[in-house]
């Protein structure tokens, strides 16, 4: 049988993270969740992912920056999701960010949270090469 | 219905006419919004052509190729920023790549939207543009009425708002589809947890509202002499009952009456937020100790108690909205994050001062210096007014 792929989700909405964990373990992957920037860090220390999808705001503001950098450092090649609500609601977009801050952040793909059940299996199967 | 003008720049017709057909119908709504955005459409085969017609008129989205027969989408990029458009760009590309996307974003591009895209990828992509443009152009337009309106307000209140519905929204669907089975009994958790986000909404709406009409000066303050003694009392009193659900036990240290000039519901809403937060954030079977003293010309009161406490970095944040901090400590305690900064607002207007000291693990203390008998600081302005304009009177 065909080893099942976890995915890592964090986010700091136990709900979101209730209801998504429970839409991505439909669609077929395992799921490991954490509740804060410094939970998921201390799980990356024990597990490696096939995919990690992570909140933007947490207790910090670019929790999920920070998060994504760490993970590439360790595990290069697990690709990461960057799941925000920023961009529509606040019209703050990436290019905002500070020159320095662009060059190590390091994800692979942007999405607007709210995204379609299907739209994000798509998404992930892209990404897991599947 | 209002319209954007879209420029869609692509040498191929196919890409052009799909665009066309899914956008054709396609329009925008938004919250604060009384109408529905819809597009306008026009299209050019390369780059030279698009920059002739963003010259010519307004063009407020640009869908735009990557890769063009003659200057490429990158350079068509540059020149709408050099000449300051006021106009969007979203590029669309065959080759995505975040190196692509980064050079893109640096020259100003908003969005990408990937060769080849579903029609739900280019109506979102065009959505959040669309909002965008709607929310700068309403901003401007606020301050050119003079409204004092803040945006990020606006924007942070609509994110604090939307994370409860779509918690619910969530829910339901489960519900709906019967994700957990078919009797009722199988959804308690989930309905509790409806409960729980929707009560947080609505004790964050109360929090706003508060705040808001302390902003925008509208609530009709009545200064009276007021026993700040008398009000902590039926603050504590109101708080009693969360305070035994925690086991915490308040007490009250304070002469028999303190007197100063206030308004009762503005003392209130400082004792309450105060008060609550000291159980709220407190450990099981802790104590909260209110002390009132009048020293010199002021009144000041402290709460204190011996719950999580927070650093000193915590602490730089803690009066402004919508901050909560967030720690492993902290995250099943909910709140608005405006509780503090209501009560900042508050000592301000009457010329106070508030200050925390705070532990770790050991507690917080807040307190609160009021003066007893001056003017707030709004009356004072208006008196100094007053005092100008008689003295023009007098001339």
């Amino acid at each position: 049988m065909k080893k099942e792929k976890t995915i890592f989700l964090v986010d700091d909405d136990t709900d979101y993270l209730f209801q998504q964990g429970h839409n991505i373990k439909k669609l077929g992957f395992n799921v490991v969740t954490a509740e804060s920037q410094k939970e998921a860090e201390k799980k990356l220390e024990t597990f490696k992912p096939d995919l990690a999808i992570y909140d933007l705001m947490m207790e910090n503001d670019d929790s999920g920056f920070i998060l994504s950098y760490k993970t590439r450092n360790k595990y290069p090649d697990v690709p990461i999701i960057i799941a925000t609500a920023v961009a529509s609601e606040t019209g703050i977009s990436f290019d905002l960010q500070s020159e320095s801050e662009r060059k190590w952040i390091k994800a692979d793909l942007y999405l607007e949270k709210g995204i379609r059940n299907d739209q994000l299996h798509r998404e992930i199967n892209k990404l897991l090469r599947i | 219905m209002e319209k954007l003008n879209v420029l869609v720049v692509d040498d191929e017709p196919g890409i052009c006419s799909g665009i066309n057909r899914i956008l054709r119908k396609f329009s925008v709504d938004y919250p604060f919004m009384d109408d529905v955005i819809g597009f306008d459409l026009e299209t050019a085969e390369t780059g030279e052509e698009a920059i002739e017609i963003i010259n010519k008129q307004q063009t407020d989205i640009v869908l735009l190729d990557n890769k063009l027969p003659g200057i490429q989408g990158n350079d068509v990029l540059e020149y709408i920023n050099q000449k300051q458009f006021d106009t969007y760009v979203i590029i669309i590309t065959s080759h995505a790549s975040l190196e692509v996307a980064i050079k893109a974003t640096k020259n100003g591009a908003y969005d990408f939207v990937p060769k080849p895209f579903t029609p739900q990828e280019l109506k979102s992509s065009m959505e959040n543009v669309t909002r965008q443009i709607f929310l700068r152009r309403m901003t401007s337009k606020l301050n050119k009425e003079g409204k004092q309106i803040r945006f990020q307000f606006l924007s942070v209140m609509s994110h604090e708002l939307k994370a409860p519905i779509n918690a619910v929204e969530g829910y339901l669907d489960m519900m709906k589809k019967q994700e957990f089975g078919e009797n009722i009994k199988d959804y308690e958790d989930v309905i509790s947890r409806m409960e729980k986000r929707m009560e947080n909404m609505r004790n964050l709406i109360m929090d706003m509202l508060d705040l808001t009409q302390i902003e925008s000066g509208k609530k009709s303050r009545e200064l009276s002499s007021v026993n700040l003694v008398d009000i902590a009392k039926s603050s504590i009193d109101m708080m009693q009952p969360y305070a035994i659900q925690k086991d915490v036990t308040i007490n009250l240290n304070s002469p028999e009456q303190l007197n100063l000039q206030a308004d009762p519901d503005e003392m209130e809403i400082i004792l309450n937020n105060l008060i609550s937060n000291a159980i709220k954030y407190n450990k099981q079977s802790g104590t909260v100790d209110c002390n009132i003293r009048q020293n010199k010309g002021f009144a000041t009161l402290t709460v204190t108690d011996t719950g999580i406490g927070m650093d000193k970095s915590e602490q730089t944040k803690l009066f402004n909205e919508f901050v909560r901090i967030k720690n492993e400590k902290t995250k099943n305690i909910s709140g608005s994050g405006l509780g503090l900064s209501i009560v900042k607002k508050l000592v301000d207007i009457y010329n106070g001062d508030i200050h925390v000291n705070s532990e770790p693990d050991k507690g917080s203390s807040f307190t609160v210096t009021i003066p007893v008998n001056t003017n707030t600081g709004k009356e004072a302005a208006e008196n100094d007014a007053e005092q100008e304009s008689n003295q023009n009177e007098t001339e």
